[in-house]
């Protein structure tokens, strides 16, 4: 059987597999996004806190993934639980940064204008400063989305759904009867989802960012 | 301007102290100072004077340590800082506007947070761009940085107009321009002043902007105190000190005579006519002047032809339509530097000044220029001397 019939063979379960996916990543990084953006939002005006909130996040960055998902079995159990809150966890740090940089390299005249017009802090946040720094935030958010879908293939490994588990039997099964076939289909559906969100984002960046752009 | 356009009210700095943690003597040491409704102060001195401070205590962009300031008679303390400044219009160098917005919402931004019903915001937005020179059809929607730097500067000053504050402070606001934009868009804020009558606090250091711009100059000196604060011609004039000489830097007569309009000094006169005078009569004149030339005027005064006196010589009756046309004259309103300017270029010594209407109003050469100035700097020194020895 080659690759092109097994697809064709398990075309539901794959699909399934695929939307799993999917829907995983972006409901992870949409949490990371709220959170890492509010942490951001939080911090940046202070160097200290700002730090703190960077090094852990890097901390946490630099955990192995499979590490990090055998750690979290004990506390989170097997299935979405552990899965989940691994890929928010490595999300975290390049929104937390981005939202970081993003604010702070937000032009000071302008944050002067807006006060000086009669914005409150908050109003200037919102209508000028988060905007401004949009464009960085979202860069923070696309990264954050490709490694989460790396991620969330390993996710298999404690059970979690999606396409990982694909990658998983097949290498388990490795000499077996289209395990190669099934890899193959785990890695290339993880990759095929990671340009279809990466061409959101791009496309996302064009319609949010009014004025910003030259030309 | 739309009725009911608020004019301006008075400010009142009282001891005004502004210490910075940390940082030695104070930016701004007791000052006081009385801005009138209506006038554009310009607040002039060198970086570190502490005149952007200054300025920005009456916004409460910086709370001053100790010391009042009154707007309109309120102190501002008592106002909530945010509401405070959405009723003083805030203009900075290279505008500040909101690159990720459109010109419109740029100017809306205030109305908007007044709460302003949609349909008045977008009313105001297109009268406002009108009133700054800008086609509302064209530039409304579109992004600051398609603009130039005067354009953007144009649309930074219709967006600290919009709510119709009473007091403008004004940052540098045309520093970043090239010198013929910077010429233009100060000779339309003037324009816009005379309509609008607000009161503009003005922070520059630049001189020759501070003298073309200011109702009346306060020359800062470091650290925060005013040295001198009177009207532009008063300070030419009449500097207090070596500190104020040396700022203003040379040039002063020069600068007297960009500040001087020609309807202001006494002109010259020379014998004229209208057509129909009897040409033996205008002749006499002209020997009695010694210049000899005359001026032919039509029936509304305005000037037509000069005339020579060997063209008036031996004729009889009316003077009629002998002479050379008058090409070059000079309008009340110019400034003696323009006036010179075209003076200098003129072939005749003498060129007609037109008043009202283009009419006839005196005659400019030199010697008037030379003879102004003089009696404009001996008035001053009169009035120095007086002051002195008054007690």
């Amino acid at each position: 059987m080659n690759l092109w019939e097994y697809v064709e063979d398990r075309w539901d379960l794959i699909l399934f597999e695929t939307v799993q996916h999917a829907s995983m990543v972006a409901q992870c990084v949409l949490v990371a996004a709220v959170l890492g953006v509010l942490v951001g939002v939080a911090t940046y005006r202070r160097p200290r806190p700002a730090a703190v909130a960077t090094s852990i996040a890097g901390v946490l960055f630099t955990i192995p993934s499979l590490a990090m998902l055998g750690l979290l079995i004990p506390p989170l159990g097997l299935g979405v639980a552990p899965s989940v809150t691994a890929i928010v966890l490595y999300a975290l740090l390049p929104i937390i940064r981005n939202t970081v940089v993003g604010l702070r390299g937000v032009d000071a005249t302008l944050v002067d204008a807006a006060r000086g017009i009669g914005m409150s802090r908050r109003g200037s946040l919102a209508r000028v400063e988060l905007p401004l720094a949009w464009p960085v935030i979202l860069t923070g958010i696309r990264v954050a989305t490709q490694l989460a879908m790396g991620i969330g293939a390993v996710a298999a490994y404690v059970s979690g759904p999606g396409l990982g588990e694909q990658i998983f039997s097949g290498l388990a099964r490795l000499g077996g009867a289209n395990a190669v076939n099934s890899a193959l289909t785990g890695t290339i559906g993880v990759a095929i989802l990671a340009l279809l969100f990466d061409g959101c984002f791009v496309l996302l960046g064009r319609l949010t960012t009014p004025g910003l752009r030259h030309g | 301007m739309a009725d009911g356009a608020t004019v301006g009210v008075p400010i009142e700095l009282r001891k005004v102290t502004k210490a910075f943690p940390g940082g030695g003597e104070p930016a701004v040491r007791e000052l006081d100072l009385h801005i009138p409704a209506g006038e554009i102060v310009v607040l002039l001195g060198p970086s570190g004077c502490g005149k952007t401070t200054t300025m920005r205590m009456i916004n409460r962009l910086i709370e001053p340590t100790s010391g009042d300031i009154l707007i309109g008679g309120r102190s501002s303390r008592d106002i909530d800082p945010d509401r405070l400044r959405r009723h003083i219009g805030y203009v900075i160098q290279q505008a500040g506007l909101f690159p990720h917005m459109t010109v419109a919402a740029n100017i809306a931004q205030v109305p908007r947070m007044l709460g302003w019903p949609r349909k008045r915001i977008a009313e105001r937005v297109d009268e406002l761009l009108t009133l700054v020179g800008l086609e509302p059809e064209t530039y409304r929607s579109s992004y600051p940085r398609r603009l130039s730097g005067g354009q953007q500067q144009r649309v930074g000053v219709a967006r600290a107009l919009a709510a119709d504050p009473p007091v403008l402070l004004m940052d540098e606001p045309f520093g970043a321009l090239d010198p013929i934009s910077r010429e233009r868009i100060q000779d339309e804020l003037l324009r816009l002043q005379e309509e609008l009558a607000k009161t503009i606090v003005f922070v520059t250091h630049d001189v020759d902007e501070a003298l073309k711009i200011g109702d009346h100059i306060a020359i800062m000196q470091r650290p925060g105190h005013v040295v001198q604060y009177a009207r532009p011609a008063e300070i030419l004039t009449n500097p207090a000190g070596d500190y104020v000489e040396q700022f203003l830097g040379g040039g002063s007569s020069m600068r007297l005579l960009r500040l001087t309009q020609v309807g202001d000094i006494e002109l010259d006169r020379i014998p004229y006519a209208s057509e129909d005078m009897d040409a033996r009569d205008l002749l006499r004149e002209v020997e009695l002047d010694g210049r000899g030339h005359a001026l032919i005027l039509d029936g509304m005064r305005r000037p037509l032809r000069w005339i020579a006196q060997a063209e008036l010589e031996g004729v009889h009756g009316p003077v009629g339509d002998a002479g050379e046309p008058v090409t070059v004259s000079i309008g009340h309103r110019m400034t003696l530097q323009d006036a010179l300017e075209t003076l200098l270029n003129a072939d005749t010594d003498v060129l007609p000044v037109l008043g009202r209407r283009r009419a006839y109003a005196g005659a400019l050469s030199l010697g008037t220029v030379q003879n102004a100035i003089q009696s404009i700097k001996a008035r001053e020194r009169e009035r120095r001397l007086r002051r002195g020895e008054a007690p």
